[in-house]
Order: C-alpha cells, then structure tokens, then sequence
C-alpha cells in the first residue's frame, strides 16, 4: 500500500466520521423540530391564558375555556408507572428465562413470541382489552374501565421492549464472567443476580427508559380500556384519562383554542418526558457512584 | 467504554455544528427533490379540478362519513373515466379546515354547520340518529328524558332508582367536541360539566363494545350502527327517545328527536368536477350504498 | 475454551467468540445444577454446613420456579390474545382475502392493496430509519465517548422521541412531510413518519450492541493498525449485527403496528399504489378502522390482524436468516 491509499483511508474516515456525526446530530434534532411544532401549534392559547391555568383551571373543559391537565398529568404517570412496576420485574424475568433458562429451541420460539407481542397493533390490544379484560374486571368492580385495565394492557405492551433489550444485553455479557462463575461452582441463580444481570446494566438502563417511553407515548390502546373520565383516581378501579387519549380522542373533533389546548397536552408530555429522563440519567449516575 | 478508536486521531472541529445547517439544507432539498412534480398531482385541490375526464378529487374529514364517502367514490370512479377519489379522515374539524384552507376539494362533517361556519357549503349526503342503548340483560324497557338527566347529571346512580335491578348505574359519555355528544347535551340541555360519568368513550363501535360487555352501562350511541349490532345479536337494547322508538325508520320521516346530518363541504359554489360528485352524492344513485352503511338516505333531491 | 464446549469448527476469533456468547446458556447450565454444593463447600474450605447448602439449594429451586413461572404467564396471555383474535378471525383467512381489494368499507372483500401499501411503507421506514440510525449509533457508541456532552444531548432527545405519543408524530409528520415538502398523503410521507418514531429504538438498540462488542477487538484492530472505517465494517458492525437486526425487527414492529401516525401522513384510501406517492392505507390503519368505524368490521379486522402477525413472523424470520447468512459471508472472507 502506497502513501496515497493511506490518505485516502483518512479521508474514509474523516467522511465516515462526519457521516456519523451528521446522522445523529439530525436524529437528535428532530426532537427539537417536533417541540418546536407543538408550541407553535401551542402558542395561540398558551398566550392567550398563560400556562398556569393548565394546573388551575376548574376541570377540563376545553370548548368553555377550561383547560386543568393537572389529573391527566397524575392519570399518565400512575398508569406509566403502575405498568412499569408489573412488566420490569416479568420482562427481566421473561428475558432471563431467554437466556439462562430456556432450552435452546424454546428460548428461539420465546423470543420470537416476544417480538410479535412488541409488534402487534395497539389496535389489537385495545380491543381485547375492552372485549375481554374491561368486562372481566367490571364483575370484580364497576366500570371496568378503569387505571388498572390501563396499567394491565400498558404492562403487556411494554414488555417485549423491556424483554428484548435486556435480553440482547444479557447476551452480550462476556463469556468469560459466565465461565468465571461457573468455575467458582456460583449456582445459576446467583450467576444471573450476581454477575449478569450487574454486567448487562446498560442494556437494562435503556430497555427501561425505552419501556417507560412506550408506556407515556401509547395511544390507542390506553384510550379504549381507561375509561377516559378526567379525574384523579382515589383507587386502581377508578376510571382516569391520559395525556394521550386525552389528544387522541378530542384532536379530530377540536378547533381553535380547544386544538391549541391539546398541543398543550402534547408539551405536556414531552416536559414529562424530558423530566423522565433527566431523572433517569440523575439516578445512573448516583448508583454508579456508589 | 470509551471508544478504543476515533475522535483523538480525527479533525473534530470539521464535523461540528457548522456542517450542521448544510446537512438540513440538503436533507430537506432531497425531500423536496422527491416530492411529485408530476402535474396529476395538482389533485390537491385548490386548483380547481376541471370537468374534462380525468383528475383527482380529495375529501378529508369525518371519521364517520369517510367509509360511505370512500364507497361513494369508488362507484363515481367507475363511472368517470381517469378520475380519481381520494378519501383521506382525521375529523370533521379537519374536513372544516382542510375545506376553507383549500386544501382539500370536498370537506366532510359529521354534523350540521357551526355559525362561524357559515362561509361553507354543506351538501347532506345521510343522516344519522342517536339513540340510548342498554345492556340486554337490563330490566328497564324506557327511560323518561327527566330520568335521563338525572342518571347523567348524577343525581340517580343506582339501577332501582328508575326500575332497573339493584346495581350501580355506569354512564357512558362521549369524548368533548364529537358532535354525538353535542346533539345529546342539547336535546337533554345538559352542560357537559353537569355530566358525571364513568367512562367516556370516543367511537360508537367502542360504546357499544363497553355496553355489551357491562350489564349496568347505559350510552347512546349512532341507531343504525346499534340496529345492525343488534341483528349480529350483540347484547345491547335501544331504548326510546322522548317516547319514540328508535329506528331508521323514525329517523328517516324525522319522528325521531336526535338526529343530524352527515355533510360534505365545499368552500365555494361547487363547479366542475367537485360539483359532479357533489351531485352524485347527493342522487338516488348512492341510495344502497348510504343504507349500506347504517345511515338514512335524506329525503330525494334535498340538498341545504 | 468455547470450542471445548461446542465442538465448534474454527473460525477467526470473533466470530467464534460471538457465537459462543450467544449460546453461553448451556454451557452454564451443566455445572451450575450438581456440583454445585461441593463447589461451594471448597470454596468456604469447611465442612458443609447442610443448613446453608439446603438454603441455597432452595433459593435457586426457587428463582427457577419464579423464571419459569414469570414465562408462562407471558406466554399464557399472549395465547390467550392470540386465541381472541384467530377465533373471530380464521373464518375469513384465505387467499382471496389477501390479492383483493376490500369491498363494502371493508366489511366483505379481501386487503391485497392494504397489504403491498404497508410493505412500501414498512420498506421506506426502514431504509431511511437504518440509513440514518446505523451511522447515528456508530457515532454514540464509537465517536462519543460517555461523558462527550453531543452524545449525551443526542441520547437524551432520542429518549424524548421514544416517549412522544404515535399522534403526535402523526400531526407532526403531516405538517412536515405532507404540508412542508409537499409530499401530501402519501406511502413516502407515512414511511418517513415511521422512520422519525423508530429511529429512536433503533439507534438505542444498535448501540447497545456496537458498545457490547468486546474492547479487545478493537484494540486487536489498532494493533494491526486497521483503519477506524476497515475496523467498523469488518469487526465492529459484524460483531454487532444481532444487536443490529433485534432493533431493527423491534422497529419493524413498532412500524407495522403503528395506526395514529399513519392516518395522518399516508392516508386512508384502499386503492391499489401506482406509486410512492399515492396514499395507501396501512393493515394496522384497516384494523383501527374495520373495529372502531365501521359496524359489522370485527371479522375483517381480527382477519387482518392475523395477517398483520404472520406478515411480522415472515419478517422477523427473514431478518434472522439474514443475519446469519451475511455473518457467515463476512466471516469466510
């Protein structure tokens, strides 16, 4: 190889670098355009009333010109976090049984069993929900639609995310670790809590944060089995809306400042998002001090 | 892990921000590179489409009128040569908006026009009851208009209040803006925040799921789609409004008291092609495919 | 140590080393199960506290009680959707029902146009979300390191994107792609619409994946002082490829699963496409409609759900064989 094949190997990777660079800083910047799409949509009523009606209004009653978010605010995050609490502990276990458990073949059919369920249509979710699940629960407790036939369906819809992502971390833990505790005679068990599942953190880091986004950002599902009534739950078996449905279910019907209210919703969301987030990355960085 | 190879040995600087708005640029540019340059593509309406066969005609709107309108026009392209009917949906406030901005030929409205809406043309092509449904299995036959206020302002929650079984009451509602809805409030001259209830629900199909599948709901959802359902032996039972029993028929010779019309809408005095399938719409011709769809023909030759 | 352990044929080191990681289930499995308690008791060098070997013996009984139990629960409601949906649905399955176009609102007919709409659409969402998600997680995990305060607000608004709802992009696709650029309704803007919504999962997942890969490789490459670009597309990207291929058959999902987005950006009409251009209706979009808007629609739409799950099956299975087969290519070079 001569001098000039090496110059333009750099030039390859000065270009591959820029390549990279470019594509992320773009997909980052996306974000920024869809935030900057929902406030100027935003920006007639948010001018008009300022943004702290938003939480002081009395109810949500967008076309008198009453616009409280406040109990979708509480109605997003308990049915989020109400999901998350059933699929993290069921999808790491689901993504364990992947890895450790699991003959070979069943471990392949798991998986790709996983991968239809993050595939299948919310549509269809949300139909079975309201077909099976909402009924089901209404003989335990009126009306069945309610938080919990919210957190169950969002439970079942952010698993295979979560699973998938841990799943492909814990297959990228070392072999070595995994001989290293089969050498010191570590059961299986202790093998997974002790040594993989601490090496595949990153993995589970993202699958939750992703799974947590899924569960903030789904729509139509939620919007058939929570019932829909803008309240704050006093139990599971209350009926709640959701940011989400909330624009789902008024946007194709609004106008003016009722449409301008929804993008507030959407704003809404993204700041709960982004709060999320920077919480996530807050409490990474404490554990990994620790 | 830091990265064993990479940024130490390349030049940064060269790919920060500043290659940044070239990139947008060009992104963009490709895009726009790709839209359609083609002149069929003049579909999108404001220019306005011309008689000569041939054309495209864009309707967006109304969930409810989209199926119909997209039979409708499926018929109309056999008719007419070339000619194409694009039915695109996202809510009758689209189909307003979309209309007046131009950007669609034909809005369609599930409802009848908003003072403030008066700079359109409305053009009926069915109509639609809206009836109060219960669950099958429910005892109470009829409902009186004043016992259907308290059941939804709250003031009656239990089945035995109004001769039904022991059990509480599970309103169903609809979701703010749906012209459903704004029929109802109006009919019963209710205020939506008097409303208390249980589940609020955003399409007919979902109101009649939640009602077939709870013994103690009570909704109101479109008549002919609860009709059909009904025949499909779906558990739901229509309930008479104001002592007129509900059915298509009574919608059609307008005995029933809830009722609206499905409208398409043009921002001007419809000419060419747009008038052409206006005209169709509006024709016996559709006759079947309206009742097809579970809504009422409106009476022959009417138009606004 | 792995070819003791599998028998493997040899292969260069990585793709050995890959593979062993892959199947580094069994090869736990069989000391973990008997020999487990001497081990133990080597290892505390004492005589075996029954007590303490009972109760680990239990705690590891238990957790695979636990593993297990967790599976089939998935596994069992998963069934019971799948049973809901095929028992309202097989009835309408058949060849006809997927080569013509729906008929009375979708109440009779078949979905052959809905169907090659949503491959268009599910092809331009994923060339464009992989043209810019691969070179954007070869960035994150390669070219940032973690601390590089780009990286850190790219991942950070890639977790904001991951968490906008389906509408939003929906609306927002419709008035960039749709309005902005002229693309109207159409495949290219729908599948566009989808790219931006699974970028983020992607990116994720790739770089998981990219980062995954042993620091010795890379080492071992700048120790043969490859180039940064001949290290990517031989070691890095190969070795990273099921980490690759698992976000883009998430993607894939999520994109065909996908319904708000699409009525907004590539539209409603069930005419068969002539092109890119035209509005097409996707599966998911059918279903939505054929359940929620059109009475009588519930055997249509569980119809074209079970399309729309074996339609993701044929997919994932094809990503999977790709995968190997382009893996075993690169590796035999």
């Amino acid at each position: 190889m001569g001098r000039p094949s090496s110059r333009r190997r750099a030039q390859a990777d000065a270009l591959l670098h820029g390549t990279a660079r470019l594509a992320a800083v773009g997909a980052g910047l996306l974000v920024v355009l869809m935030v900057l799409f929902l406030a100027l949509e935003a920006a007639p009523v948010l001018h008009a009333t300022g943004p702290l009606r938003f939480l002081t209004d009395r109810g949500w009653y967008p076309t008198q010109g009453r616009f409280n978010l406040g109990p979708m605010l509480v109605g997003t995050t308990l049915a989020a976090a109400g999901a998350l609490f059933l699929a993290g502990p069921l999808g790491l276990l689901s993504a364990v049984f992947c890895c450790f458990y699991a003959p070979p073949r069943l471990a392949a059919l798991y998986r790709r069993m996983l991968e239809l369920l993050a595939g299948t249509p919310s549509v269809v979710f949300g139909l079975w929900g309201l077909v099976v699940l909402v009924p089901l629960i209404n003989r335990l407790h009126p009306p069945g639609a309610s938080l919990l036939a919210a957190i169950l369906i969002l439970a079942l819809m952010v698993l295979p995310t979560l699973a998938l992502t841990v799943e492909a971390g814990l297959r990228a833990v070392p072999t070595e670790y995994l001989q290293a505790a089969a050498a010191l005679g570590l059961s299986r068990w202790t093998t997974v809590s002790q040594v993989a599942l601490p090496a595949a953190r990153p993995a589970l880091i993202a699958g939750v944060i992703l799974a947590t986004g899924r569960a903030l950002g789904e729509t139509m599902a939620v919007l058939m089995v929570c019932g829909n009534v803008v309240q704050v739950p006093r139990g599971l078996f209350d009926p709640v809306r959701t940011l989400t449905a909330n624009i789902a279910l008024e946007m194709a019907y609004a106008q003016g400042s009722h449409r301008a209210a929804l993008f507030v919703s959407g704003l809404a969301l993204a700041a709960a998002i982004v709060f999320f987030v920077l919480a996530a990355e807050f409490a990474e960085r404490r554990t990994r001090h620790v | 892990m830091p990265a064993a190879f990479g940024t130490r040995s390349l030049p940064r600087g060269l790919f920060r921000l500043r290659a940044l708005p070239l990139l947008t640029a060009a992104i963009l540019g490709a895009l726009t590179g790709c839209a359609p340059t083609h002149s069929e593509g003049g579909a999108q309406a404001n220019a306005t489409p011309t008689a000569s066969s041939g054309g495209r005609l864009t309707l967006t709107g109304s969930s409810t009128v989209a199926p119909l309108a997209a039979e409708i026009g499926k018929r109309f392209e056999q008719q007419h040569d070339g000619v194409r009917v694009d039915v695109q949906t996202g809510g009758s406030s689209r189909g307003i908006a979309d209309a007046r901005q131009g950007l669609a030929a034909i809005g369609m409205v599930s409802r009848n026009l908003k003072p403030d809406e008066q700079d359109l043309r409305a053009f009926p092509v069915a109509r639609d009851g809206i009836c109060v449904i219960v669950h099958r299995d429910n005892l109470v036959r009829s409902l009186a208009d004043a016992q259907l206020v308290e059941i939804y302002t709250g003031k009656k929650r239990n089945w035995k209040e109004v001769g039904g079984r022991e059990g509480p009451i599970t309103v169903v509602h609809k979701a703010e803006g749906r012209s459903t809805l704004e029929l109802f409030l109006q009919y019963f001259r209710l205020e939506n925040p008097d409303v208390r209830a249980q589940v609020i629900i955003g399409d007919n199909e979902q109101g009649i799921k939640t009602v077939a599948g709870n013994p103690r709901a009570l909704g109101y959802v479109s008549i002919g789609a609860a009709e059909y359902q009904v025949t499909q032996g779906v558990p739901i039972r229509l309930l008479p409004v104001g002592g007129v029993e509900a059915s298509t028929e009574n919608v059609q010779n307008e005995k029933f008291p809830l009722s609206r019309s499905l409208n398409l809408v043009t921002r001007t005095e419809p000419e060419g092609l747009v008038k052409t399938f206006l005209d169709f719409a509006g024709s016996p011709e559709v006759r079947d495919l309206v009742e097809k769809q579970y809504f009422v023909p409106v009476a022959d030759g009417q138009t606004e | 140590m792995s070819r003791k352990d599998h028998g493997m044929r040899k292969r260069i080191m990585p793709a050995e080393h890959a593979e062993g990681r892959g199947r580094s289930g069994p090869t736990l499995r069989r000391p973990a199960a008997v020999p487990y308690g001497q081990a133990r008791q080597l290892r505390d060098g004492g005589e075996p506290s029954a007590v303490l070997l009972n109760r680990a013996f239990r705690a590891d009984r238990l957790a695979a009680v636990v593993v297990w139990g967790a599976a089939g629960l998935v596994a069992g409601v998963f069934a019971w959707l799948l049973a809901a949906v095929a028992f309202q649905g097989a009835a309408r399955l058949s060849l006809a029902f997927l080569t013509t176009p729906p008929a009375d609102a979708g109440r009779s007919g078949g979905i052959g146009p809905i169907l090659v709409s949503t491959l268009l659409i599910l092809g331009v969402a994923m060339v464009s979300s992989v043209a810019v998600g691969a070179p954007a997680a070869v960035f994150l995990a390669e070219f940032s390191h973690a601390g590089t305060r780009s990286g850190r607000w790219v991942r950070r608004s890639l977790d904001v994107l991951a968490g906008m709802p389906s509408i939003v992009f929906g609306l927002f696709g419709n008035a960039l792609f749709c309005k902005l650029l002229g693309l109207r309704f159409s495949i290219l803007a729908g599948g566009l619409t989808l790219a931006c919504m699974v970028l983020p999962l992607f990116i994720r997942l790739a770089e998981e994946g990219l980062r995954a890969v042993p620091t010795e490789y890379r080492q071992a490459a700048a120790a043969l002082s490859l180039s940064p670009t001949t290290t990517l597309f031989r070691i890095l990207l190969p070795a990273a490829l099921p980490a690759l291929a698992a976000g883009l058959v998430l993607g894939i999902g999520r994109a065909l699963a996908e319904t708000a987005a699409l009525v907004f950006t590539s539209g409603y009409v069930d005419r068969m496409p002539e092109s890119l251009h035209d509005s097409g209706r996707a599966l998911s979009v059918h279903i939505y409609d054929l359940s929620m808007n059109v009475s009588g629609g519930d055997g249509g739409a569980c119809a074209s759900a079970l399309v729309l799950i074996g339609l993701l099956l044929a997919l994932n299975g094809g990503t999977a064989w790709l995968t190997t087969h382009w893996r075993r290519k690169t590796y035999r070079v």
